[in-house]
């Protein structure tokens, strides 16, 4: 039943690549590519009980972290065209804050 | 658990393997440059299932580590500074002579394949000699559960000296070309400070991201000294780490914005401690030497070995000296990467209507 | 001597791994279904919803299902963890891409999906500010 389950881990892989690559807007890019990573992760927890060393799921728990930092990088640098910009609250919540 | 290589991991091999090659065409036929950052994400995603498939766990971190996190944010930080008026694509024009080179390389790579060993093969040049000897001496010489931290710290640590300086001399070169990016400190044309000013952006709110990064960005930068401290055991080490503590201020960055982050962590820190790892690193082999070792011969970094001592599991000269050219690692490759992130991100404070 | 009633330890261990295995499988099936989805609903919207949805069901599944095979160890509490981590970074992931779509003028699309290539507004506006960078 593993072996099933990565297999259809790795089918749904492959259909979010093919949307990735079609875009046609940028947020369907990212939209395909994060639920990548997602799927990558479960791919990798999977494979290590496939072959019998699930000690090595350090790399998943990296990935679940690093796979947004890189969609929210993309997400700001394609809408403020800057890394420096910080992102505020808006005005109603901002009272809220610190 | 015993480790066995069963026909489901072949299958998700070969198709890791297609996936690369389909993503790889896609990347070259692109004209985006944003799909283009976003493949090189995913190709490293993919190659790191593919080097877990193959047991290359190590390998697979750092990938995961490098490829998917900083290297994404560093290309974007690199679209700041590029033309930014895609070329367009030129006729294909049809070179037979360079086509004739390509498939004869690639003919004779084929070729020289069908020589290869088998995969996993025992009598593999890579399993009989050399990697054979680190295998067996590990438990003895160093103790540490993981083998590839022994090689890397230890058997080769004057490569992993290398490396690290290659690393310091990467962010010294990022430095002497663009600066150290603390222009953008001084920018007070920050888009954001003043809301009011700033239509187009005056709605946007961030706040579900703001309370959700508040809470993770102290979890990365926890698990970055995990996998630093936990490197002799399970996959990762200073390299890695240094890689996620640099994510997690870059996260900073991205949500709180660049002065923010450089209030948190002032780049002159950055600047230091990149020659402070490299120094600590080189300081423990020159403790080695003092006591009267070799360059980085950690038996002698408490002292001259006692001889016939008996140590029993850990030995712990080995481990003390491992731990300690880690750290080096570790702070030098955070600073490096922080460094060369504010160089990049503060080079300009932003695109300005006309260039994009 | 032997145990042989229902609830017999191997009988337990054995269910708890079919369990796992089977909500694992669940999770993957569902994780797929949703990239089907992704695949071909017709606008960024409906794709968001198809994919982020799954995701959250779908690992969950899978993790849970993994941590009942891997039982009461250190694996489980990574697993434990990395469903911890997605349940905070995937919807928020979500919500950022809606949000940045939505403010950068991508119109849903309202109405009755035909199977010929429909006119989504803002989407060719959005396309040529990808093609320029």
């Amino acid at each position: 039943m593993l072996v099933a389950a990565t297999l259809a881990v790795i089918a749904a892989m492959a259909l979010l690549l093919a949307r990735a690559i079609m875009g046609p807007t940028l947020y369907d890019r990212v939209l395909a590519v994060n639920s990548f990573g997602t799927k990558t992760v479960l791919l990798l927890g999977f494979l290590g009980f496939v072959t019998g060393r699930p000690d090595f799921l350090d790399i998943a728990l990296l990935y679940a972290m690093i796979n947004f930092v890189g969609t929210i990088a993309i997400l700001k640098f394609f809408r403020y065209r800057s890394f420096g910009v910080p992102l505020v609250a808006s005005k109603n919540s901002a009272q809220g804050e610190e | 658990m015993e480790a066995h290589f069963s026909p489901s991991v072949l299958i998700a091999n070969i198709v890791l393997m297609a996936m690369l090659g389909v993503i790889t065409i896609a990347i070259i036929r692109l004209r985006s440059l944003f799909a283009i950052v976003m493949l090189g994400g995913v190709y490293s995603l993919v190659s790191a299932a593919w080097f877990q498939a193959m047991d290359a766990v190590d390998v697979s971190f750092t990938e995961a580590a490098v490829g998917a996190g900083i290297s994404t944010t560093l290309f974007l930080a690199a679209m700041l500074l590029t033309v930014r008026t895609a070329k367009p694509s030129k006729p294909i024009k049809k070179r037979w002579a360079p086509l004739a080179v390509v498939l004869a390389t690639g003919a004779a790579l084929v070729y020289a394949s069908v020589d290869l060993p088998v995969f996993g093969s025992a009598e593999a040049p890579a399993n009989a000699h050399v990697g054979k000897a680190y295998i067996e001496a590990t438990p003895s010489d160093v103790g540490t559960p993981n083998i590839v931290t022994a090689v890397l710290a230890s058997y080769r640590g004057f490569d992993t000296f290398g490396e690290t300086v290659v690393v310091f001399a990467a962010g010294v070169a990022v430095i002497l070309l663009i600066g150290f990016g603390e222009r953008a400190r001084a920018a007070s044309d920050w888009r954001g400070k003043d809301e009011e000013q700033d239509e187009n952006f005056s709605d946007d709110s961030h706040l579900i991201l703001r309370v959700v990064s508040k809470f993770l960005i102290p979890l990365i930068a926890i698990f970055a000294f995990y996998v630093h401290f936990h490197g002799e055991y399970s996959p990762g080490g200073g390299f890695q780490a240094g890689v996620i503590f640099a994510v997690a201020v870059m996260l900073y960055a991205l949500i709180f914005g660049l002065k923010a982050a450089m209030t948190a962590f002032p780049p002159v820190w950055a600047r230091a401690g990149a020659a402070i790892g490299v120094a600590i690193y080189g300081m423990t082999g020159i403790i080695c030497m003092i006591n009267g070792g070799d360059f980085l011969d950690y038996d002698y970094i408490f002292g001259p070995p006692v001889e016939g001592a008996h140590h029993g599991h850990h030995n712990w000269p080995q481990i003390t000296g491992i731990i300690g050219v880690e750290v080096g690692v570790v702070v030098a490759v955070a600073c490096v990467m922080i460094t060369a992130f504010y160089a990049f991100a503060g080079r300009v404070p932003e695109i300005r209507d006309e260039d994009w | 001597m032997a145990d042989t009633s229902l609830f017999s330890p191997e009988n337990l261990e054995a269910a708890r791994v079919f369990v796992g295995s089977a909500l694992a499988l669940t999770g993957a099936v569902f994780s797929a279904a949703g990239s089907i989805g992704v695949l071909r609903f017709p606008d960024f919207y409906t794709r968001m919803h198809s994919a982020s949805v799954t995701d959250t069901l779908g690992a969950t599944l899978v993790l849970f299902g993994l941590m009942l095979i891997g039982g009461w160890s250190l694996v489980s509490f990574k697993l434990l963890c990395i469903w911890i981590f997605f349940m905070f970074t995937s919807p928020t992931a979500s919500n950022a891409a809606a949000n940045g779509a939505m403010k950068a003028g991508l119109e849903p699309f309202l109405g009755k999906w035909t199977g010929q290539k429909i006119k989504i507004e803002g989407q060719e506006a959005l396309r040529a500010q990808e093609d320029r960078e």
